[in-house]
C-alpha cells in the first residue's frame, strides 16, 4: 500500500470500523497526508483509491445537510469540516460509525430512531392559522424568538445523540436534538400544540433525564446548546405542572 | 469508563457529582448510626470517639467534608442552571465549585490537627 504513496509522501495511518449490525472489526489503512485534507476527504480517499465497498453517506460536503458525522477518535465529528490536523492524534485516526445508532454497514448508520424521537417529541409544527389568515409578525427580539435563535439552525446530524450517556443508558431517552426542536416550537407563538407537546416532552424518556453535561453542546459543531434547550423545557414542564396545565 | 467523548470538564463536573453522592450515602447510615449511640450506647460512643482520633481519621474526613461540600456547591450549579436564564459560563461555575469546595476541606483539616 504504502509503495502507491510515493517515497516522501506523508502518510496517514487511519484505522476504520468495517462491519455491519451483526459485528465487524477495525481495518487498517494508508492514506496520503494533503493539505487541508477533512476526515470526510480521508473516507473517500479510501473508497476510491482502496476499497471500492467501504460504505459511509455524506451529501453536502459544506456542513448543511447533516449526513457525514462519524466518530473520529473517539468523539463525534462532522466529517466534512473536521480537518484532520485538528484531530490527529499519533499521526493516527480512528474512524467509527456515530455511537448510539445502529450500524447499517461500515460507516453508514440507521438514523430511524433519531428522526422517530423527533416525532415523539411532538417535533411538528402544528399552525393555529390558515393560509387565508394574516401572516403572524414576530418581532426579531422578541423574548421568545431569542431564546431559540441558535437552536433553529440544528442540521439533524446527530452528532449530539451519539455524545449523549443518557441515550446509551436509557435508548428510549428523546435525546438533546428532539428536545432541542421541542423547545423551538414551545417558543412558536404559531404553533396550537403546546400541552400535548409539553406532555410529551415531560414523559420518562424525557427532559427530565437529562443530566445536563452538556456533552451534546460540546460537540455540536453548529454550536447550539441542547443542554440550554432542555433546561427551558425543565423549567416550562415545572410552571405547567405546578399551573395543573399538564 | 474514560471514554474520549467524555474527556471536557462538564463531564468531570457531573461524575464528581455523581461519586460524592455516592460517598454521602454510603456515609450517612453510619453516621446515624454512631448519633443513635448517642442516645442509648454512651459507652460505646466514647469508644468509638476515641478511635475516631486516630490522624489517618483526619484524612478520611478531609474526604468526607470534600465530598458534601462539592457535592452542594455542584447542585447549586445544578439548580441555577436549570431554574434561571442560562449562563454560559457553566465551566467557571464547576470551577468555582471544586475550589471552595476544596478549600473547605482544607479548612476543616486545618482547624481539626
Ligand atoms: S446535557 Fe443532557 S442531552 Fe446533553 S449530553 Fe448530557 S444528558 Fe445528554
Ligand atoms: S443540535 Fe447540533 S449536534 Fe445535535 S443534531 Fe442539531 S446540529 Fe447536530
Ligand atoms: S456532508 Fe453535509 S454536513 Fe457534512
Amino acid at each position: 500500500m504504502a509503495r502507491r504513496l510515493g517515497l516522501h509522501q506523508e502518510v496517514l495511518q487511519v484505522n476504520v470500523w468495517r462491519g455491519n449490525a451483526s459485528g465487524g472489526k477495525h481495518c487498517h489503512y494508508e492514506v496520503p497526508s494533503l493539505e487541508s485534507q477533512t476526515i470526510l476527504d480521508v473516507v473517500t480517499w479510501i473508497q476510491r483509491n482502496l476499497d471500492p465497498k467501504l460504505s459511509y453517506r455524506f451529501a453536502c460536503r459544506v456542513g448543511m445537510c447533516g449526513t457525514c458525522a462519524m466518530m473520529v477518535n473517539g468523539k463525534p465529528r462532522w466529517t466534512c469540516r473536521t480537518h484532520v490536523r485538528k484531530v490527529l492524534d499519533n499521526n493516527t485516526l480512528t474512524i467509527e460509525p456515530l455511537r448510539n445508532l445502529p450500524v447499517i454497514k461500515d460507516l453508514a448508520c440507521d438514523m430511524s430512531e433519531f428522526f422517530d424521537k423527533w416525532d415523539r417529541a411532538q417535533g411538528r409544527f402544528h399552525p393555529s392559522k390558515t393560509r387565508s389568515d394574516d401572516v403572524v409578525r414576530i418581532p426579531p427580539t422578541s423574548v421568545h424568538r431569542t431564546q431559540v435563535d441558535a437552536a433553529i439552525e440544528c442540521i439533524n446530524c446527530a452528532i449530539c445523540y451519539a455524545a449523549c450517556d443518557v441515550v446509551q443508558w436509557n435508548p428510549d431517552y428523546l435525546g438533546p436534538a428532539a428536545l432541542n426542536r421541542a423547545w423551538t416550537l414551545v417558543n412558536d407563538v404559531r404553533d396550537n400544540n403546546q400541552t400535548v407537546r409539553l406532555r410529551a416532552v415531560s414523559s420518562d424518556a424525557g427532559c427530565h433525564n437529562c443530566h445536563s453535561h452538556q456533552s451534546c453542546t460540546t460537540y455540536c459543531p453548529n454550536e447550539i446548546n441542547p443542554t440550554a434547550s432542555i433546561a427551558g423545557l425543565k423549567r416550562a414542564t415545572a410552571k405547567a405542572t405546578l399551573s395543573g396545565k399538564i | 469508563m474514560l471514554k474520549p467523548h467524555r474527556h471536557h470538564p462538564l463531564w468531570f463536573a457531573f461524575i464528581v457529582h455523581r461519586l460524592s453522592g455516592v460517598c454521602l450515602a454510603l456515609f450517612l447510615p453510619a453516621h446515624f448510626y454512631v448519633l443513635g449511640l448517642a442516645l442509648n450506647n454512651g459507652e460505646s460512643l466514647d469508644r468509638f470517639l476515641h478511635w475516631t482520633e486516630h490522624p489517618l481519621l483526619r484524612w478520611v474526613e478531609f474526604g468526607l467534608v470534600f465530598c458534601l461540600a462539592v457535592h452542594m456547591f455542584g447542585g447549586v450549579r445544578l439548580l441555577a442552571l436549570e431554574f434561571m436564564p442560562w449562563s454560559p459560563k457553566q465551566k467557571t461555575f464547576a470551577a468555582l465549585a471544586a475550589a471552595l469546595s476544596l478549600l473547605v476541606a482544607c479548612l476543616f483539616l486545618l482547624r481539626a490537627t
